[in-house]
């Protein structure tokens, strides 16, 4: 058994890319290795800004030789045949088995010695890597079929024990050297196996393992802070980034100008983080120091200094230009600031920012005049959600996108505006993914909310819904904030009418808009239409309300509105569901809710399913289940029902199915009314002993057609009665 | 005098280490003009043709046609130069330190792309005074891509101690038609270097040249200060859009009629020619942001076209000189 070293060196490898390079590397080796009959085995993987490495222990020196066995035509079978199978065999007839008639190949391939196989695999290797970018050069890349690489290939190491694994790609031939450091080490060293290569680097100023790497930036950084009585605030991609940077990482403590702390701290972050790749520190009291930690490649002459002061400069350069944009911005007023919206196209179709923060406001001031977020002054609402998108044409929200929310909260506190419209304008955009920070406070419950609906009414307006691995303006993280707020806050009211409402604007706007003259009369007789009621509006509100005024515009915009928002209701069913699996929440009973219609109230349709979930936990819940789909059975093969039911319980079993069901009735459908849902369940219960004595001591289908269709009738009103509770056919098991 | 260029070419000859090179480097930091002239030496002594500026206004060294239209094509290219690049909107009135509205970029082109080209590179760097175990020197990605140029690399910019001296990029295609050979592109920005190397921060305070027997030093801003001034105000509020707007049309026009007349080269100065008066129309803040992609689209246009017709009017030839070479 021999271990076997291959590495591939480059010019610099960008540092995002080198864990998918590693990955890769295996995928491709153990693929080669198997279509070749070896089993790769334990492999071990690393990767520098320069070079990829592999080391594969313990390969056998060769391929182990196998023996064929084909079946051919028979004896008896026409020349044509034979002729063929010893074509495509190699073989002559001489060299066949005749069993019992048929013909026989046994063609003995010999194993292969191991050196060999690699050599042809480290080609393929390089030649079918898949980098996310890749190019060509040198003068190679006169030719279009030239190699491709992530960044020029410089060189080959491939030894296998102590061998050469001879190879060549586009003119680079595996040999024993490589090269170390590229200034401590520029000359080039020769590798004598796997054993020493990892050693003979870093006596080249080269550490080849990444996570040693990493190991060295994480832990050298925090202790460069914490010499100087600092903590480092910890930043894993950094560490990962800079570790992908270097050979040979020296992470360095620099100070900056303690008057730049007047920038938030985000910014100071966000500047030193992206454009530096520098870590940021805390002092003693927890808050953001005029400190950074830069990592070198080298261990400096100097110890560092000139690389530190270097680096503060350029640092200082970047933090004036945050404090250039901080101090500008200020000079306006936010609600300056969203005058520029207007120019700002937020979708072709859904018109300017400007548009959608106008219609933002209004919903979001509906949310708080109806009292659907409590306590909001919808006042204060309305002034959030105009100042919400004013950051957008901020210069440093133009210079760091991420910044967006934030910096207007910055503005809104610094501009003296209320705290409640400051916080609402900063966290109007979360929760941004699961896990991140819910609203709670009011006004920014109402912002949040509105946005979210806004964008998610708005793009399914114009049919721009997510399809597969596509969703381009994260509908689905909208839908599961909407969900998110509504529960965490207990908001109860009519999701179908707030999507109406963010709908119909949309809808009629674009039917407006080739109507000028109707444009008004279509959005107002919509939005009225859309409050008014929360299923499809009437054809007597379409009669008295809109034909004497419009014409048809209105209708198709309502219907279409309604036709829309019936959609939306699908995909909140469908991402309600996504989100609640992880709480546990079974998929099928949110179906049986939502199989009822009409339940647009997030919060009681959880508390629903949350009880009944807690009720088919029980036995007197899966037996009724079992009695249910019985019931439901029956029902379907019975068909048309015949005959005139009999007027009076035919039996004492009858009777007392009869009985039961007139006292579970209405005091479920009353739990219900009254969102005692626990109850509901509870008189639900009630009915399977009856049910279950029902089954066994009569037949449904019994001879006389009077008897049947009475019992038939008992079954449609006990299914009935289930169903006034949830779909239960929808409930799996 | 220092005339540490006029021996360069022995100075800088390959085979030298390069941390020998820094090392046995005068400390005293090279002005301005003596950097300019070290680059000279350094790259003339690996073979490249000095060029001067292109006589044209432009926005970066790869719009000289020694870039563009010769990075197209079969033959061997290796130049280097100096271009003025002008950027209106980044004129700041001469009063950040920073920020210039007409700057130094020095170009190198290599074609093909050299098998040791990161090593030439940092050659040079060592040979205007940057020593690499003193200052952190990295390669980190970063792509090219220039929309109005049709053109696209990859490569990185060059940190020192973090500040970003030089673009470093391996042409793959321009004008939207693939660089076969490649060729490799750096693309120094010598005030940050200047500034760097002499520790100065404002760019105005950099010695431009020392001082000779009586003749004083110049400084960078004693040349450009009052230019900055005088080119922020009419390129933000001077220059008049109805003939800037008159001027991109005609300029758009006679490159066309160029083309069709096959100069492919006379085409090209009218592509720059548009390229540089869209700037100055997106400086005068004239250009919304829906026409903005408009106009870039037909400056693009513009520049495909040059180069095709470049390509068209050199193939014969080419594959003449190159059997087997093929677009």
């Amino acid at each position: 058994m021999t271990d076997f070293l291959l590495e591939l060196r480059s010019e610099e490898i960008p540092a995002r890319m080198q864990a998918g390079a590693r990955a890769e590397l295996e995928k491709l080796f153990r693929a080669q290795l198997s279509a070749a009959g070896l089993e790769a085995g334990d492999l071990t993987i690393w990767s520098t800004p320069r070079r990829l490495a592999l080391i594969a222990k313990g390969l056998p020196e060769a391929t182990a030789a196998v023996s064929e066995e084909l079946k051919g035509p028979r004896s008896s079978a026409p020349p044509q045949a034979l002729e063929g199978f010893l074509r495509k065999t190699g073989l002559t007839q001489d060299q066949l088995e005749d069993r019992d008639g048929v013909y026989f190949a046994v063609i003995d391939k010999p194993g292969r010695a191991t050196t060999e196989v690699l050599s042809e695999a480290i080609p393929a290797i390089v030649r079918g890597f898949a980098w996310p970018k890749s190019m060509r050069w040198g003068k190679e890349s006169a030719s279009s079929e030239s190699l491709r690489w992530v960044r020029p290939l410089s060189g080959i190491v491939a030894i296998f024990g102590e061998e050469l694994v001879p190879c060549e790609v586009s003119g680079i031939s595996a040999g024993f050297a490589t090269r170390g450091h590229r200034f401590h080490c520029p000359g080039e060293i020769t590798i004598g196996s796997a054993a020493d290569y990892a050693e003979k680097l870093r006596a080249c100023h080269v550490i080849v393992d990444h996570e040693e790497r990493q190991s060295i930036v994480r832990d050298g950084a925090a202790k460069a802070a914490a010499d100087a009585g600092l903590t480092l605030v910890e930043d894993e991609g950094l560490v990962i980034e800079n570790a992908g940077l270097t050979e040979w990482p020296v992470p360095l403590l620099g100070r900056f100008d303690e008057a730049f702390l007047e920038v938030p701290p985000e910014v100071i972050q966000l500047t030193a983080r992206v454009n530096q790749k520098y870590f940021v520190v805390n002092g003693a009291d927890g808050k953001l120091a005029n400190g950074f930690v830069c990592t070198a490649n080298i261990d400096a002459k100097d110890g560092g200094a000139e690389i530190v002061a270097g680096n503060r400069k350029v640092l200082a350069a970047r933090l004036s230009d945050a404090r250039f944009f901080w101090e500008q911005d200020q000079k306006k007023t936010l609600a300056q600031h969203a005058e520029k919206l207007a120019n700002i196209t937020f979708h072709e179709k859904l018109g300017t920012v400007a548009d959608k923060v106008e219609r933002v406001a209004k919903l979001a001031e509906w949310l708080a005049s109806e009292g659907i977020v409590p306590n909001c002054d919808p006042a204060l609402a309305r002034q959030a959600a105009e100042l919400a998108k004013a950051d957008l044409v901020t210069e440093m929200v133009g210079e760091f996108p991420e910044l967006q929310g934030l910096m207007g909260g910055y503005y809104a506190r610094a501009e003296g505006l209320p705290d409640a419209v400051a916080d609402a304008i900063r966290d109007h955009y979360k929760p941004v993914g699961q896990g991140d920070d819910v609203p709670t406070a009011p006004v920014t419950v109402a912002i949040s909310l509105a946005d979210k609906l806004d964008s998610f009414g708005g793009f399914f307006a114009i049919d721009e819904r997510p399809t597969g691995s596509k969703d381009p303006f994260a509908l689905r993280r909208s839908v599961i904030g909407i969900a998110s707020i509504v529960l965490a806050n207990g908001l109860r009211f009519s999701l179908r009418d707030a999507m109406k409402w963010s709908v119909g604007r949309v809808v009629a706007r674009r039917i407006g808009a080739q109507h000028a003259q109707h444009a008004f009369a279509i959005e107002s007789a919509l939005v009225a239409a859309g409050l008014a009621s929360s299923g499809q509006p009437s054809e007597d509100y379409k009669e008295t309300h809109l034909l004497p005024k419009l014409d048809a515009l209105a209708i198709e915009a309502l219907d279409r509105a309604a036709a829309v928002s019936s959609e939306m209701m699908n995909f909140v069913a469908d991402r309600l569901k996504v989100q609640q699996r992880e709480a546990g929440v079974r998929h099928d009973l949110i179906d049986a809710v939502f199989a009822l219609g009409g339940e647009d109230d997030l919060v009681r349709l959880l508390a629903r399913v949350k009880a009944l979930q807690a009720f088919m936990a029980t036995e007197d819940g899966t037996n009724l289940l079992a009695g249910y789909k019985r019931a439901a059975n029956i029902l379907k093969q019975a068909g048309e029902v015949s005959g005139t039911a009999a007027a009076t319980p035919p039996t004492a079993a009858d009777a007392a199915l009869l009985a039961a069901l007139n006292t579970a009735e209405p005091a479920a459908s009353a739990a219900v009314t009254e969102e005692r849902f626990t109850d509901a369940m509870a008189a639900l219960a009630s009915l399977r002993a009856p049910i279950d004595a029902f089954f066994e001591g009569v037949m449904v289908n019994d001879p006389d057609e009077a008897i049947r269709a009475y019992r038939l009738g008992l079954l449609a009103r006990f299914t009935g009665a289930v169903h006034g509770v949830a779909d239960f056919s929808k409930i799996e098991g | 005098m220092r005339r540490r260029w006029a021996n360069a070419a022995a100075i800088f000859a390959p085979a030298k280490d390069i941390a020998a090179v820094a090392d046995g480097a005068d400390k005293t930091p090279l002005s301005f003009q003596d950097m300019i002239l070290t680059l000279h030496a350094y790259w003339a002594a690996r073979g490249c043709a000095i060029l001067q500026p292109y006589d044209m206004r432009v926005g970066a060294g790869t719009f000289h046609p020694s870039t563009t239209l010769r990075s197209l094509g079969p033959e061997p290219w290796n130049v280097a130069y100096v271009q003025p690049s002008r950027r209106p909107t980044d004129g700041r009135y001469g009063e950040n330190p920073n920020r210039l509205q007409h700057y130094y970029q020095y170009q190198v082109i290599l074609k093909p792309s050299p098998a040791d080209l990161q090593e030439q590179y940092l050659g040079s760097l060592a040979a205007i005074g940057i020593d690499p175990l003193l200052h952190d020197i990295r390669f980190v990605e970063d792509d090219w891509e220039s929309p109005t140029l049709g053109a696209w690399g990859l490569g990185w910019e060059v940190w020192c101690d973090g500040m970003e001296v030089t673009q470093f990029t391996y042409f793959q295609q321009m004008g939207g038609f693939d660089c076969k050979p490649v060729a490799g592109e750096l693309t120094y920005g010598l005030e940050r270097l200047a500034m760097y190397i002499q520790n100065v921060d404002n760019v105005y305070d950099l010695r431009f040249s020392d001082a000779v027997g009586d003749v004083a030093a110049v400084s960078y801003g004693d040349v450009f200060l009052e230019n900055e001034k005088q080119f922020s105000k009419w390129n933000f509020e001077v220059a008049d859009t109805d003939t800037l707007f008159a001027g991109f049309k005609a300029a758009e026009e006679e490159c066309k009629r160029a083309i069709a007349a096959n100069v492919p080269l006379a085409a090209y100065d009218q592509a720059i020619e548009a390229s540089h008066l869209f700037n100055l129309l997106q400086a005068r803040g004239v250009i919304s942001v829906q026409e903005r992609a408009n106009y870039m689209a037909r400056v693009r246009d513009l520049a495909k076209g040059s180069c095709k017709a470049w390509i068209d009017s050199q193939s014969e030839r080419w594959t003449a000189k190159y059997p087997g070479w093929t677009l």
